[in-house]
């Protein structure tokens, strides 16, 4: 229940820790809220060689506004600064809902955003989140930078499509449109565990308030974030109704290949994904007449 | 692989400490072993029980989750702090005591920790505030229901002795 021997390095800028990443390479690991990587390595089930601590690293926290048609958030920014921020919350209602469901108080003072979608957890809510708002990754290495949809970056379990010498530096999502509604949900065995299934879902309404676009994602029922929007496809241009929204529930228990664990079964976890789903189209759709 | 070393100087309770320690080293066990503060229990070493909780910088943090070398310049406070110098308790102590919000006394700290920074964040909680901020904390004997009415009557005495 100790992390076997490794180096510490406090990096001392971004450019630091990406000199740093780029000469150790997969061997080591950025150390921004520790609270997957450390809990890992006090299992030794991550042995890092070398830790990068980029805890001290200025401009990568923060929520920027400033560009109107994204809400850009550096990688560094913690939970906790997220629940605080009124502004934010109301732009991006999804992580309203979501960030009560992450842990604890004490977890969401240190954990990070960017911690998070890189570590890639299944169950996790924000890259289901990521995946529903059509999050744009941005990602720096030493020699260069890139950036890339959520739905690409999410590979497989724990695994993301950052290379050995990179980081996430900045998630950028788009400003939600007008007359938009959105919605969180999640069951899980307690509060704060992880999910044994999460729905993100973020519906527009055109002029006659049919649905113009709609975006469904869930958590926990697949090896990553599992984007299922085209079940909802049939409720565009219709009226969402208890027969419409039943449908798509049920397309989004058809197109889902839960696995089970000890807390649920596969069908029980379907089960819920269907039940969820009715419910958070309900309330994307209710919030959206009532903000339109 | 050599273990490495790093000096750190940080505040913990008002009192500065200067120490060398090895980058593995825990917060936990740096608070525990090295400053011979063992009033923060370890339980579980992975996040979850939430006995080890500390603040830093005034907010409540799992020390098993942080390394002693990350603590370098910060402002620490554990449960030794929470008592004042002629050794009467924090009101939220004494509620503790007085509604037996405790048994075996293993979680106690890290409930203490926990509570009074979200007394201080929101002086007049509901009780059901008061169950969700308690959510982070494990405790076995209780069944928080003495916890929560230790809060709720901590939160008036302290809301009291402000006015």
């Amino acid at each position: 229940m100790k992390p076997a021997p490794f180096n510490y390095i406090a990096a001392s800028s971004l450019a630091h820790a990406l000199s740093l990443k780029a000469e150790h390479g997969d061997e080591a690991r950025f150390l921004a809220g520790g609270q997957s990587l450390i809990p890992a390595m006090n299992f030794r089930l991550a042995r890092p060689a070398v830790l990068i601590d980029i805890n001290g690293v200025g401009h990568l926290a923060g929520v920027d506004r400033s560009n109107r048609a994204e809400i850009r958030i550096g990688a560094l920014t913690r939970y906790r600064d997220l629940e605080r921020d009124g502004d934010f919350l109301k732009a991006c209602s999804l992580f309203a809902d979501a960030l009560p469901h992450i842990a604890h108080p004490q977890i969401r003072n240190r954990g990070t955003i960017g911690g998070n979608l890189s570590h890639a957890d299944p169950a996790s809510e924000l890259p289901a989140i990521a995946v529903a708002m059509e999050a744009t990754m941005r990602i720096k290495s030493a020699t260069g930078e890139r950036q890339m949809a959520a739905s690409e970056f999410f590979v497989g379990v724990l695994s993301t499509d950052l290379q050995a010498h990179e980081m996430l530096v900045e998630i950028a999502f788009p400003t939600p449109k007008p007359r938009t509604g959105a919605c969180f949900m999640e069951v899980a065995r307690r509060r704060g565990d992880f999910a044994l299934v999460g729905i993100a879902v973020v519906m527009t309404l055109d002029d006659a308030r049919r649905c113009s676009t709609v975006r469904l994602a869930l958590c926990g029922v697949g090896e990553t974030a599992v984007d299922v929007s085209k079940v909802a496809f049939p409720l565009i241009g219709q009226s969402c109704t208890t027969e419409t929204i039943e449908a798509v529930a049920a397309g989004v228990r058809d197109a889902i290949a839960p696995s089970g664990n000890v807390h649920a079964s596969a069908d029980y976890q379907r089960h819920i994904a269907g039940v969820l789903a009715v419910r958070a189209i309900s309330a994307a759709h209710q919030r959206v007449r009532h903000a339109a | 692989m050599q273990p490495d070393h790093h000096d750190i100087e940080l505040k913990v309770n008002g009192t500065t400490h200067r120490r060398g320690v090895e980058s593995r080293m825990l917060l936990s066990d740096f608070l525990r072993h090295e400053l011979l503060l063992a009033g923060t229990h370890v339980g579980c070493e992975h996040g979850v029980c939430g006995a080890c909780t500390i603040l830093v910088n005034g907010a409540p943090v799992r020390s098993c989750l942080m390394l002693a070398a990350q603590a370098n310049g910060q402002q620490l406070s554990t449960v030794e702090g929470l008592a004042n110098d002629t050794g009467e308790l924090h009101p939220v102590q004494q509620a503790m005591h007085d509604h037996h919000g405790l048994q075996c006394g293993y979680c106690t700290p890290g409930i203490l920790m926990t509570m009074t920074a979200f007394l201080k964040e929101n002086p007049a909680p509901s009780e059901e505030e008061v169950r969700e901020a308690l959510s982070g904390n494990l405790c076995r004997c209780t069944g928080y229901q003495n916890i929560v009415d230790a809060m709720m009557a901590a939160a008036q005495a302290m809301r009291a002795a402000a006015s």
